[in-house]
């Protein structure tokens, strides 16, 4: 919070000192006694200040995502190849016809599945492996490497990967049947029944280990003398992690949940390199639907309708999320909270 | 700080929670987003430059198309050739943005039918139809595929035929001494293979088309030649021969023929491709286009592909079939101006595909030529044959989708491999491509 130069010594003192109270009766503390330029109250000029440093912020924003976004809705009420000018007007055509695709319709459950899986799966999973590489146990650096590793490869690398491995008679069917498992192997990418659960054993893999390091700093931040209060009074190591430490790694699941719910609404590399989609759309998402449509097909009216759509989906995912769930992290302020983790 | 501060900073985070929710899916949005704004403009820039993009981007095409750009900028002194040569996909990646931005290279490649068709509505091609009169005279009905309201827009330089190639040693292996001709003889050449243990036909059903060439063959035979001619032209699929080259190929799909895996298999990138299945003789045979010996030649270590056990044989006639039982399904790649090219452009387009130059092409393999001067220049055997195959067939039908265009062609592409994942019926084909035609 510095004034700016040019504003001392061009206003008197004693003027803010006597404007300030009335019009900003909470606040008047910092601004109140600090010099402004004549006939700019200090409210006017905190906003001022505000707009310049928030300005160059603002018009990036506004030209790469919001002029952007408004772009595809204009474009969604059109019916238009991409080439020539926009000139066919649908109205809300685009949208009926997407919410009346059965493969749309496919794309926005297997979207809904896919962060049911992740978060049932991963938050057990990541849980345990977090609690486990957390205790002191022999090459627990190494570990943590093993299991983060996967989130730091390239999408791309890790799904070329995983498709060799997953081909019919690859490296995974191979190993299956060297332990004497040859009956559980499958078309894992070519069977539309199949391909789903392939798709989100990868994905598993592949961001377990966001989850166990993010659940891994959030253990950092709950107090020792928690623990060792509870282990005086006798609580035995599963008391322990119930009643303390998942309690207090709160605001850390939360957090990871609204990434992982983010993340699996966006999905789209790691299928497009797996299964583009198929076989027979059955692990189509929103993204690839759109990719399909617009650059595939040339329906860049439809599927910018179809962006739409996916942008008000997470819109309001992401708002209820806040609403519903993040707010109670938000309530209590940090100051406050702390002091009822200590109580609780 | 002060209250201020405090009861703000729940806002912000809110605020910025939402906005990274905002920026990761207005991505999304972005993506479709992009493109429109034509601002024309010459991609040389002046008069004398002509830029050129083309696919051959390995010797010995690569090398023989700068020699044939020398060659033009000798003989027009003071033009000059600006040569891009990409890898097929990139090309085509940056040809699509091209043609969304106006910005689209002096010469370059046409695939024809329904994607030409667009970008003539667009104003984005060159009428050569005066200028290049004597060359689309000299090529014939091969012109036919990039000619929109009478007008030619392109000149195709290399035209091939979709057909079946197999591996003459696994054939052997399985008693079958001739190639099949009819489907019955097709259905028994699977169950002899089957029976020896060889993975009769490998289908890159993941990328769809070359699961969908089964059913345009079929629909090929099926259909008169006047019935396709008038489908292309009105999209009407109501004439019974369509549905009925869909139970055509249901019943094949039943006979259960392909590789395993199929529905997720690609078309030709990797050793798991289809093409790359039969390059290693994990398979019979696969239904593929003339560039199929060089697409082998890519996936195997020494370069060989399938070497001297490389056989072809035509898709098999089917027995009622009102379509003429020589027709063949094909398709090819057409030189093409820009809109706004310099008028020089015509000459280059011309004198690429000018005996000698077309002989030039021919003799090095890289396609099979329309000139007819040139035919007789190709030197792979193979080649040969497919070009003999090509110039007896009554007409060659261009693939569906490409006449059709993208939107139509994808949407029936779609359906077609939903049937081989067994969830669609003959109706259901015909159907999804008469609605995509509604909305296109």
């Amino acid at each position: 919070m510095t004034a700016r130069p040019t504003s001392t010594g061009t206003t008197a003192p004693p003027r803010p000192a006597d404007d300030a109270p009335p019009s900003r009766p909470a606040s008047s503390g910092p601004s109140g006694p600090r010099g402004t330029r004549r006939g700019l109250s200090p409210a006017a000029r905190k906003r001022a200040e505000i707009a310049f440093f928030v300005a160059p912020a603002l018009a990036l924003m506004a030209v790469f995502i919001a002029l952007p976004v408004l772009q595809a809705v204009r474009y969604s009420l059109y019916r238009w190849n991409g080439l020539g000018p926009l000139d066919d007007f649908v109205g809300l055509e685009n949208y009926a016809t997407a919410l009346d695709n059965p493969v749309f319709r496919d794309a926005v459950s297997n979207n809904f599945l896919i962060i049911a899986v992740s978060i049932a799966v991963q938050l057990p999973l990541g849980l345990l492996v977090a609690l486990l590489l957390n205790r002191e146990i022999r090459g627990r650096s190494f570990l943590r490497v093993v299991i983060f590793m996967p989130y730091v490869l390239a999408e791309v690398v890790a799904g070329v990967i995983w498709v060799l491995l997953l081909q019919p008679r690859g490296l995974v069917d191979e190993l299956f049947e060297a332990v004497g498992l040859g009956g559980v192997t499958q078309l894992w990418l070519g069977d539309p029944d199949v391909a789903l659960w392939t798709v989100m054993a990868v994905l598993t893999w592949k961001y377990l280990g966001l989850a166990v390091i993010l659940f891994l700093a959030g253990l950092q931040g709950v107090p020792e003398d928690v623990y060792e209060a509870a282990q005086l009074d006798g609580a035995s190591w599963w008391q322990v992690q119930r009643r303390i430490t998942i309690p207090l790694l709160g605001p850390t699941i939360r957090t990871w949940g609204f990434l992982s719910m983010i993340g699996s609404l966006q999905l789209f590399d790691m299928v497009w390199i797996l299964t583009g989609g198929g076989p027979a759309n059955s692990t189509v998402t929103m993204a690839i639907y759109l990719i399909n449509q617009g650059t595939d097909r040339g329906l860049y009216g439809y599927a910018s309708a179809v962006a739409v759509l996916l942008f008000g989906i997470s819109l309001v995912l992401a708002v209820l999320y806040n609403t519903l769930v993040l707010s109670k992290d938000r309530d209590d302020a940090p100051r406050p909270r702390r002091q009822k983790k200590v109580a609780r | 700080m002060t209250r201020t501060a405090l009861t703000s900073t729940p806002r912000r985070t809110h605020a910025r929670r939402a906005a990274s929710a905002v920026v990761a899916l207005t991505t999304a949005a972005a993506l479709a987003a992009c493109g429109g704004g034509s601002d024309g403009g010459n991609a040389g820039g002046d008069e004398n430059t002509l830029t050129w993009w083309h696919n051959s981007n390995t010797d010995p095409g690569a090398g023989y198309y700068e020699e044939v750009a020398a060659a033009f900028e000798e003989a027009n002194p003071g033009t000059t050739i600006e040569i891009s040569a990409l890898p097929h996909e990139d090309m085509l990646t940056r040809l699509n943005a091209a043609f969304q931005s106006g910005d689209v290279p002096d010469v370059y490649m046409e695939r024809g039918g329904g994607e030409l068709a667009d970008h003539v509505e667009a104003g984005l091609t060159m009428d050569l139809s005066e200028g290049a009169a004597d060359t689309i005279e000299k090529i014939g009905g091969s012109v036919a595929g990039w000619q929109v309201d009478g007008a030619t827009y392109a000149l195709p330089f290399s035209v091939g035929v979709v057909g079946f190639w197999y591996n003459t040693e696994l054939f052997e292996q399985a008693g079958i001494t001739e190639a099949p001709t009819t489907m019955e003889e097709l259905d028994a050449a699977v169950q002899a293979l089957k029976d020896a243990g060889i993975q009769p036909i490998s289908v890159g059903a993941g990328d769809t088309w070359p699961a969908a060439h089964y059913w345009y063959y079929l629909a090929v035979r099926e259909c008169g030649q006047d019935v396709l001619t008038d489908a292309v032209t009105s999209l009407d699929f109501s004439d019974e021969c369509f549905v009925r080259a869909g139970e055509d190929l249901e019943a094949f799909i039943g006979t259960e023929p392909f590789n395993e895996g199929f529905l997720a298999t690609p078309a030709q990138v990797g050793p798991a491709s289809a093409s790359g299945l039969l390059a290693s003789e994990q398979v019979a045979m696969e239904l593929a286009g003339h560039w199929e010996p060089g697409v082998m030649q890519g996936l195997t270590e020494g370069g060989e592909g399938l070497g001297e056990k490389t056989g072809w044989f035509a898709f098999p006639t089917v027995e009622g079939g009102e379509g003429a039982p020589d027709a063949a399904l094909g398709g090819g790649d057409a030189w093409a101006c820009a809109a706004d090219a310099p008028p020089v452009c015509v000459d280059f387009v011309n004198y690429l595909l000018s005996d000698e130059v077309q002989t030039g092409f021919a003799e090095r393999d890289m396609g099979l030529p329309t000139n007819p001067a040139a035919t007789g220049a190709v030197s792979d055997p193979a080649l040969a044959d497919l070009i003999a195959v090509r110039d007896s067939a009554p007409y060659v039908q261009l693939y569906f989708d490409t006449a059709f265009g993208e939107n139509v062609g994808g949407a029936m592409n779609d359906a077609i491999a939903l049937m081989f994942a067994g969830q669609g019926s003959a109706q259901d084909v015909v159907d999804a491509t008469q609605s995509a035609a509604g909305t296109a």
